[in-house]
């Protein structure tokens, strides 16, 4: 894939970003917050790559380890920004 | 057969970016927020699967690191309690940074001698994933008080920071220059270790009440840390991915910023300028009035409209659960109940909200301050629980004050005010807070969620 390609694809992703996330109430910064920390584990992709394409012991290893901590933090964060959302309760779901 | 597996992963790829921007859209708007997580997870899941068809030549380290990530990200989910929310948010920030930071490194040990492009790319990831990484762990050992929360600095260490800035670039560029080279892989541990550093040096002065700042901060440098990921292995869901939780987090930061009237400029080094004499501010005129609970319970008994306004200091007193039941008290009792909340209020943007839900308190009756500001006149008591900055009517009045302009919930203007508090310290910013001595205030001495239970116990025996 052409590098300008990708850093066109990056400055388009920029602008939909800000676009996507100009009003949002108070009451969902934290979910928001924990929710789009989770996708930031996409690095998970790379990771992945570099664990099974290790060129020796030492590269092995480093891919493992940031498979471990992407995992982690894809989990965790997908987990956590679940419960906390569930947690908000509107009247009428109530009864 | 080539072809079409690779045509099938990249749709794959394609579709995982959908979910995530839908997932993102939908985590906006409170009734589709839950279903938007699901769908943005359906994209991380998609987007795992297709990487496997594509990554590896060896599946045991792969699965192995999958298989351990899960269970202690599943565990660590399970067991947070909601009071810890801030640091664990921190902690899982920290983590995404590092697995970039790693993946940068990987690349390099394997393919020393890439070409230019990737080498940026690659010590990108590595100092944005090694500050995200650094900074959230000290973001985290602030929060979760492992370190001390206030404002830590030291002679110099402005001029410090620029020289270890400095040295990344110039250590950057003789990298980048030839990697290949003898001297290239001690460089790049060097500049490992100076990014890391940096991220301590930039976090350390900043005092716990700025922490919303820095968490939302950190949490887009982590996005664009797994963007430059994304540049490495020439991967397109990294970029789009990484670049929306980029731009997220920095309008994140930007609402934070403005919710305290301040620049990030000023959050970020505040904490590094030659402490302003707090001396200067002026020493507020009258004595507290302080009462007892039964008094408190007096006053709360006529009331038709009551307002909350939780701080940290509730969710240091984990005193959300005896507020919702006081609140149901005085519902049932006749009086309107509303809990206003500051976008800055507690350790990270929408702290309080999480926790007034956590003690099942109705979204209906969650109100932002410019909601609740235009009918505070008309409210006969507000209840301010371990609050302080964010209702100082000195940001309103007092101009020489250090919070002055910062928007404030206006407690003050309510017929009376009582303030839950354990003694007549001053808050984070230091600056004493003249809604205390107000005419219409009363002081109720004690921790938080001890004082709250007395008013319920008055309640039930009457």
């Amino acid at each position: 894939m052409s590098i300008g390609l990708l850093i066109f694809v990056f400055v388009l992703a920029i602008f939909l970003g800000v676009e996507l996330i100009s009003k949002v109430p108070s009451q969902l910064h934290t979910p928001l917050m924990s929710g789009t920390n989770a996708i930031s584990g996409i690095t998970i992709v790379g990771a992945l790559t570099a664990a099974g394409t290790g060129a020796d012991l030492i590269g092995s290893i480093l891919g493992t380890i940031a498979v471990i901590f992407a995992t982690i933090n894809v989990v965790g964060g997908y987990l956590v920004t679940n419960r906390m959302l569930a947690m908000f309760k509107r009247k009428k779901e109530e009864q | 057969m080539a072809d079409y597996t690779e045509t099938l992963i990249n749709l794959g790829y394609i579709i995982a970016s959908i979910l995530f921007i839908l997932g993102i859209k939908m985590l906006g708007k409170p009734e589709l927020a839950r279903r938007g997580n699901l769908v943005s997870a359906l994209g991380m899941l998609i987007a795992v699967v297709a990487a496997l068809f594509e990554c590896c030549l060896t599946f045991s380290w792969v699965i192995a690191g999958l298989i351990i990530g899960s269970l202690i990200g599943a565990i660590a989910a399970r067991t947070v309690k909601m009071t810890a929310m801030p640091q664990m948010v921190a902690l899982l920030n920290g983590f995404g940074g590092i697995a970039s930071l790693l993946v940068g490194w990987q690349n390099y040990h394997s393919q020393p001698d890439s070409n230019l492009f990737i080498r940026i790319a690659l010590l990108l990831a590595v100092l944005i994933g090694g500050v995200a990484f650094s900074g959230s762990l000290i973001a985290y050992g602030k929060l979760a008080e492992k370190i001390p929360g206030r404002p830590m600095s030291f002679r110099g260490q402005l001029p410090l920071n620029a020289i270890i800035i400095g040295l990344i670039l110039l250590c950057g560029a003789v990298f980048a220059y030839n990697p290949a080279a003898a001297y290239g892989y001690p460089i790049f541990i060097f500049i490992l270790l100076l990014t890391l550093t940096i991220g301590v040096l930039g976090v350390i002065p900043i005092g716990g009440a700025d922490m919303p700042v820095v968490i939302a901060l950190l949490n887009s440098y982590s996005g664009l840390a797994a963007c430059a990921a994304g540049f490495i292995i020439l991967n397109n869901v990294l970029i789009v991915a990484g670049s929306l939780v980029g731009a997220s987090g920095l309008i994140l930061t930007g609402i934070m910023c403005k919710a305290m009237n301040r620049s990030l400029g000023n959050v970020l080094f505040s904490g590094l300028q030659t402490s302003t004499s707090s001396a200067e501010s002026a020493r507020i005129q009258g004595d507290p009035k302080p009462i007892s609970s039964e008094d408190a319970y007096f006053i709360l008994e006529a009331a038709r409209s009551v307002v909350f306004v939780p701080g940290y200091g509730m969710a240091v007193a984990q005193a959300q659960h005896a507020v919702r039941e006081l609140g149901e008290i005085l519902e049932n009792n006749g009086a309107e109940v509303r809990y206003a909340i500051h976008p800055v209020a507690g350790r990270m943007p929408g702290h309080m909200n999480v926790l007034l839900a956590e003690a099942n308190v109705l979204y209906e009756q969650l109100a932002e301050m410019d909601d609740v500001n235009p009918i505070m006149d008309s409210v006969d008591v507000c209840i301010v629980i371990g609050a302080n900055d964010v209702v100082n009517p000195a940001a309103r009045e007092i101009a020489s004050s250090s919070i002055f302009g910062m928007p404030i919930i206006d407690a003050d203007r309510a017929k009376t005010v009582i303030v839950l508090k354990r003694s007549m310290a001053a808050g984070f910013s230091g600056v004493d807070n003249p809604l205390f001595v107000k005419e219409n205030t009363r002081m109720l001495f004690g921790d938080a969620k001890a004082t709250v239970q007395q008013l319920v116990a008055e309640f039930k025996e009457s």
